[in-house]
């Protein structure tokens, strides 16, 4: 009775939880956009942008157990493929939902590319070898430039058309029914709703006959091989499907900066999604996303604070401020990687796995 | 016409040599780098993500202390020397104090966690050295004894013999303490097996902190080297070095210390070979600035037809 009574009212409670959510989530740009100013909106839309890759991300090391530090590369593909299609580089200008499908297709191939070869390696190889491939991407875009210019060098390609639904282009405000949606707020509205997108995509992922194929392979190849789980096929969808959701991330951030280089697809971009997989609680979809909204906001804040703070404290800046934030930042990643080695928020499965686990090396 | 062949080939021949010769020189360097890497991977299994970086601060090190002393009257090889010493100490110390604060308490943790500290001790250090000494390109002083030799046509600084002969010596030491010692017979015990190297006694803390030690010491005499050859340092080289000499150490086979060796030199030459002849291989449409390619290339073609790398050990599947 009692039981019974606690479900029904921890169901009301998760709707109530839901729906608070819900409202916190569709009031949020006007919140930050008037309570601390537009940079901090356009951080909030990097966000939703830095979830969505850190959730294909998951997919590969969370679920599979595939370590990938060169996931940039797949963002950068689709990010020049938008690029590329919309802008005045070409003179084309070809519809958004042509284009960003197309990048994922794109960019899920590329991951085919990628573990095809690799399919064979694992631990400490694959990581080293997708590291590699990320590096040859990034290079290639920065020296595509001659003899045919294609990718424009290390001067990038700007003037990039900006998002539309329809006709309706997000680049400027939006009249709505006598509302105005400014073009932060509504480039907003669109990355949430494919971040929910991925989200539900993911958890319906998680709890398929797939997901639970990634994570037997995860746990151990070759007893989820002798289970008649076909492990090739199963790793090289694991590498698609992340592939093609970065390749969707990298399509929108192409149209929302209206500018793409191949400075934004360094390694250092690769690593610090899989800091925000590994430090939110790998393989536990809302750990990903706190990972991704903290490792988005925590360099933003320490660059906003590091110069005032050091001039309310002694009256100049002594240190450099850009320096001091990645410091911080650094000591960050550390510090919570020593006292919570799990990640952040762990998934309930993996938290007993690594309860007292001194075999982890052996997986390697 | 049959002259003007000839002297065309023989100056081919000279280009040839030169590249070979600038890739052992490169080659040295990534090696002495990669041992660093494979030795901890030997030991603990684990990439030292943050090694590059220890490099780095040799380099940056030695370079302070040496302009420190510019006006000291000093000749310049003792003053390069001091400023090795120097930079050897600070790299032991950063090495060590890597290993304890971000490596040590994680040793039971998931795989991934300490990488993410490495990465973590990796932008710390980058960033500091950024602090203390700026974003600016620091040039190294010319008060090295320098002159040029000639070899079959092509040129060799004596910086460079005394890099590629001082890496040698370096490496052949570094053998004979793995392979002769009492201290190397307790770190093979220690890669070999941890468990059971502590059973027979062997205090394995004390051999994991060596070793960062040691790899850390070769990397700052490596700093060292690459701002004497590129007359240049700065807060960021440690970077792209790191990497490289990671690719090297896995081409040789992780974990073991010819390898790394091998995977080094490797690396130099076909790095440098391949700079210099993807013009005309490819009849002008990619330059030398792919050189950064050719290290993943080959790393990638490596590692799909033989995984455990050139001289690795073959790892069995565990069931």
């Amino acid at each position: 009775m009692s039981l019974i009574e606690n479900l029904r009212h921890s169901r009301r409670a998760a709707i109530v939880a839901t729906l608070l959510l819900g409202v916190l989530l569709a009031v949020l740009p006007f919140l930050v956009g008037s309570g601390l100013g537009n940079s901090w909106l356009r951080i909030l839309d990097f966000a939703l942008i830095y979830i969505m890759l850190a959730l294909g991300l998951n997919i590969v090391v969370g679920f599979a157990g595939l370590l990938d530090l060169g996931y940039i590369a797949f963002y950068a593909v689709g990010a020049y493929l938008y690029a590329l299609l919309a802008s005045p580089h070409f003179g084309l200008h070809l519809p958004v939902w042509l284009i960003i499908p197309a990048g994922a297709a794109l960019s899920g191939l590329f991951g085919v590319l990628l573990g095809a070869p690799t399919l064979r390696l694992r631990g400490d190889y694959l990581a080293i070898v997708t590291l590699g491939f990320g590096e040859i991407v990034r290079i290639f875009l920065n020296n595509l430039n001659a003899p045919v210019n294609i990718t424009n060098g290390p001067q990038g390609i700007s003037g990039i058309d900006p998002l539309r639904l329809g006709a309706v282009s997000l680049a400027k405000p939006i009249d709505l029914l006598g509302l105005t949606i400014p073009s932060l707020h509504a480039y907003y509205y669109l990355f949430l709703g494919l971040a929910l997108l991925i989200v539900f995509i993911t958890i319906r992922l998680e709890n398929s006959r797939i997901g639970r194929a990634w994570v037997a392979i995860r746990e151990d190849e070759i007893a989820a091989k002798a289970c008649g789980i076909n492990t090739r096929n199963i790793k090289l969808l694991a590498f698609a499907m992340g592939a093609s959701f970065g390749g969707v991330a990298g399509g929108l951030f192409a149209g929302f900066q209206a500018f793409v280089s191949p400075e934004s697809f360094s390694l250092m971009e690769s690593v610090m999604v899989l800091c925000m997989v590994v430090l939110g609680g790998m393989g536990n979809i809302p750990g990903v996303i706190l990972g991704g909204v903290l490792l988005t906001i925590l360099p933003e804040v320490f660059r906003h604070s590091a110069g005032p703070v050091q001039q309310a404290l002694f009256g100049r800046v002594l240190l450099d401020p850009e320096a001091l934030r990645m410091l911080l930042f650094g000591l960050a990643l550390i510090v919570v990687m020593l006292y919570r080695p799990a990640g952040i928020w762990p998934s309930t499965t993996r938290r007993r796995e690594f309860k007292g686990d001194a075999s982890a090396r052996a997986t390697a | 016409m049959y002259a003007d062949a000839a002297f065309f080939s023989l100056a081919l021949m000279d280009i040839f040599i030169q590249q070979i010769i600038n890739g052992l020189v490169l080659g040295s360097i990534y090696a002495l780098v990669a041992l660093g890497y494979t030795m901890v991977y030997g030991i603990m299994g684990l990439i030292n993500f943050a090694h590059g970086e220890v490099v780095m601060i040799g380099a940056m090190v030695a370079l302070a202390v040496i302009r420190m002393l510019l006006d000291s009257g000093l000749p310049g090889i003792v003053i390069v020397l001091i400023g090795l010493a120097a930079a050897v100490l600070a790299c032991m110390a950063v090495g060590f104090t890597i290993e304890r604060v971000a490596y040590r308490p994680l040793r039971h943790a998931p795989r991934l966690a300490p990488l993410i500290t490495a990465i973590g001790v990796s932008i710390v250090l980058q960033n500091l050295a950024m602090l203390v000494w700026g974003r600016n390109y620091h040039a190294f002083p010319p008060i090295l004894p320098s002159s040029e030799h000639e070899v079959l046509g092509a040129t060799i600084t004596s910086i460079q013999i005394a890099i590629i002969l001082i890496a040698a010596l370096m490496m052949l030491g570094l053998m004979l303490l793995i392979h002769r010692t009492r201290l190397g017979r307790a770190m093979r015990a220690t890669a070999e097996n941890p468990s059971i190297a502590q059973l027979m006694g062997v205090d394995i803390n004390r051999i994991i902190s060596l070793t960062f030690i040691i790899g850390s010491a070769l990397a700052a005499v490596a700093g060292l080297m690459v701002s004497a050859n590129y007359s240049i340092a700065h807060y960021y080289m440690g970077f792209t070095l790191g990497l490289k000499a990671f690719t090297a150490a896995v081409l040789g086979g992780i974990g073991n210390i010819a390898g790394a060796m091998l995977g080094g030199i490797l690396l130099g030459l076909i790095e440098s070979l391949g700079a210099g002849y993807i013009g005309d291989l490819t009849g002008g449409y990619f330059g030398s600035n792919y050189q950064d390619v050719f290290a993943f290339f080959v790393l990638i073609g490596v590692l799909v037809f033989r995984p455990s790398g050139l001289i690795g050990e073959k790892v069995s599947e565990r069931a």
